[in-house]
């Protein structure tokens, strides 16, 4: 059922083909739950595909399901926005291996009980095959563009490079076509928190009554500072106090930047699966274009004919413009016509999903020819 | 959004009447993009850019260039050999660190090379040098000493010399004097503006 005006399609499809993964698994009955935005044109010129980062989805500008906050990227998919749905047919699915309608370890495995840990190891290449199957049995080819930040930034690049003759441009915010060992320094301290709570119960946890929240809301609230700047919490929070005239000297959350990291964890344990962010942040840990491809980066994209563009922040520290530099020296060493520009903006790696208009202005002269 | 030659700002406009139709061409330091997107424009060239301010290389984006933002004392290094036919680097040679290095990378990027750059033995500023006694603040040259990107002046006679020493060929030169076109007899003392077709 559509609930929003500007949503054209909400489904979950079937894929009619099992996948094969990186792994060597295959997994049979794949599930895609996407939505779409604006109108396809009659010779299917005008697609773009969004893809979404680590703990998104497919709802990228309509209002969550379960928060009932806006779509992430409302502010940037929408009539006469910089993904204008007026000129551009969207189509945003949820990865797999996430937990929003596409198959992951919540779903139920063939013998009726869910997959927690049997659900197989997959990656960034297995999330586009799972796209890439989706957009064949929409009847799409070749797309206007793929665009996505961070993770969603290494799914678009994932499709360059594999599936070259699919995209006519390629834009990547704030990502990375290496995973650099801070991330996946990170990533392991949040699944281990996961991992560490007696509620995951090795993953069976589904239909239990308990759920890793505990795991999970730690899980989130480090990779919550990582995607701020240090700037943006010390205007934002300082070192003021939550709700109280002195320190308690106890261990509640007497600063505010306490109170609201809790909040950020506890809050998004009722909308994200804990075993998902284990196979999401275990895909985006493997994530290495240059060895996919022989070592040499610039090999990765030597079919491509797309042209890209390459954006990041310079608050950005959890994704930093070295990392978008290297890429962009990479696509020109492979002859790729490539944009890359570092902004500024103060909100750290999220600042892709805020305010701040010279995206804004990059993005829409991007798409615009 | 578009620019034509016509209207491009004359030393551009030089390079721009010389740059072979459908030709691949890095322009370094491209500002805002007027001169590549004339050449994408009307004379059809694979034409990409390369600029150091991060506006003006969202500006070269919203009109459908592709321009990386980056630095020519640095970032040339990541381009392969001869991957353009020309490298243009356009009052930009005086605001580099090395200069001759620079000098060097485009004739290894570009099979040719153009390079424009202000006159520093220009007879007013000359003239400003010898009766002021103060670094010469002109047209072209208009940010006093101490804030201005212009760290290594360079004059006509400096930047043969230049070439020479490094077995650089002139190919053709131009001289410009206000918006127009000067012969090159004493260029050094009554060019306001000079542009270079380099080759090895």
């Amino acid at each position: 059922m559509v609930h929003d005006p500007k949503v054209t399609a909400r489904e979950v499809i079937a894929l009619a083909q099992p996948l094969l993964l990186d792994s060597g698994q295959v997994l049979d009955r794949v599930e895609v739950a996407y939505e779409t935005y604006g109108t396809l044109a009659a010779d299917k010129s005008n697609a773009i595909l969004i893809c979404h980062a680590t703990t998104g989805d497919q709802h990228v500008a309509s209002p969550h399901p379960i928060t009932g906050k806006p779509g992430w990227w409302d502010r940037t998919v929408g009539p006469g926005l910089p993904i204008d749905t007026q000129r551009f047919h969207v189509i945003c699915a949820n990865v797999l291996g996430s937990c929003m309608g596409s198959s992951g370890p919540a779903s139920l495995a063939a013998d009726g009980k869910p997959f927690g840990m049997r659900f197989p190891v997959i990656t960034i290449r297995d999330m586009m095959r799972a796209q890439m199957a989706l957009l064949d049995m929409l009847g799409i080819d070749r797309l206007y563009c793929v665009v996505g930040g961070s993770m969603g930034g290494m799914q678009a690049l994932s499709l360059a490079a594999n599936w070259p003759d699919r995209t006519e441009r390629v834009l990547a915010i704030a990502a990375t076509a290496t995973m650099p060992a801070q991330n996946i320094a990170f990533q392991e301290a949040g699944r281990q928190a996961i991992m560490a709570d007696p509620a995951w119960q090795g993953g069976d946890y589904y239909g239990s009554g308990k759920a890793p929240d505990a795991g999970l809301s730690v899980a989130r609230m480090v990779a919550h500072i990582t995607y701020l700047s240090e700037e943006s919490l010390t205007e934002k929070f300082g070192r003021r106090l939550q709700d109280r005239e002195a320190k308690s000297f106890g261990f509640d959350a007497d600063f505010q930047v306490e109170s609201y990291l809790r909040h950020q964890g506890v809050t998004f344990t009722s909308r994200f699966d804990a075993n998902s962010y284990l196979y999401i942040t275990r895909a985006m840990s493997y994530f290495d274009l240059a060895e996919e491809h022989g070592g040499r980066l610039a090999d990765a994209f030597a079919a491509s004919r797309a042209r890209f563009c390459v954006i990041s922040f310079d608050s950005d520290w959890l994704y930093p413009t070295e990392q978008s530099r290297r890429l962009a020296h990479a696509l020109n060493a492979a002859g790729a016509p490539v944009s890359f520009v570092e902004l500024s903006a103060p909100f750290g790696h999220d600042s892709f999903l805020l305010d701040v208009p010279a995206l804004d202005r990059v993005i829409a002269g991007f798409l615009s020819r | 959004m578009s620019t034509s030659i016509a209207s491009l700002r004359p030393d551009l406009a030089v390079i721009a009447a010389h740059v072979a139709a459908g030709s691949r061409v890095l322009d370094v330091g491209c500002g805002d993009g007027a001169l590549l997107a004339a050449l994408r424009d009307e004379r059809q060239c694979d034409a990409r850019g390369m600029e150091i301010d991060s506006a003006n290389v969202a500006e070269c984006v919203a009109r459908g260039l592709s321009v990386i933002q980056g630095d020519a004392d640095a970032d040339l290094a990541f381009y392969p050999d001869a991957t353009f036919d020309y490298a243009i680097l356009s009052q930009t040679l005086q605001t580099t660190r090395r200069p001759d290095l620079v000098l060097e990378e485009l004739l290894r990027i570009g099979k040719q090379a153009f390079v424009s750059f202000p006159n520093f033995a220009h007879w007013p500023v000359r003239l400003s040098l010898l009766w002021g006694g103060r670094m010469p603040v002109t047209r072209l040259l208009p940010i006093a000493w101490y804030e201005t990107p212009n760290i290594h002046h360079v004059t006509v006679s400096d930047f043969r010399a230049l070439v020479a020493e490094r077995g650089i060929t002139v190919e053709r030169s131009w001289f410009l004097r206000g918006d127009k076109q000067t012969s090159a007899a004493a260029a050094n003392f009554r060019a306001e503006h000079a542009v270079f077709l380099l080759s090895r």
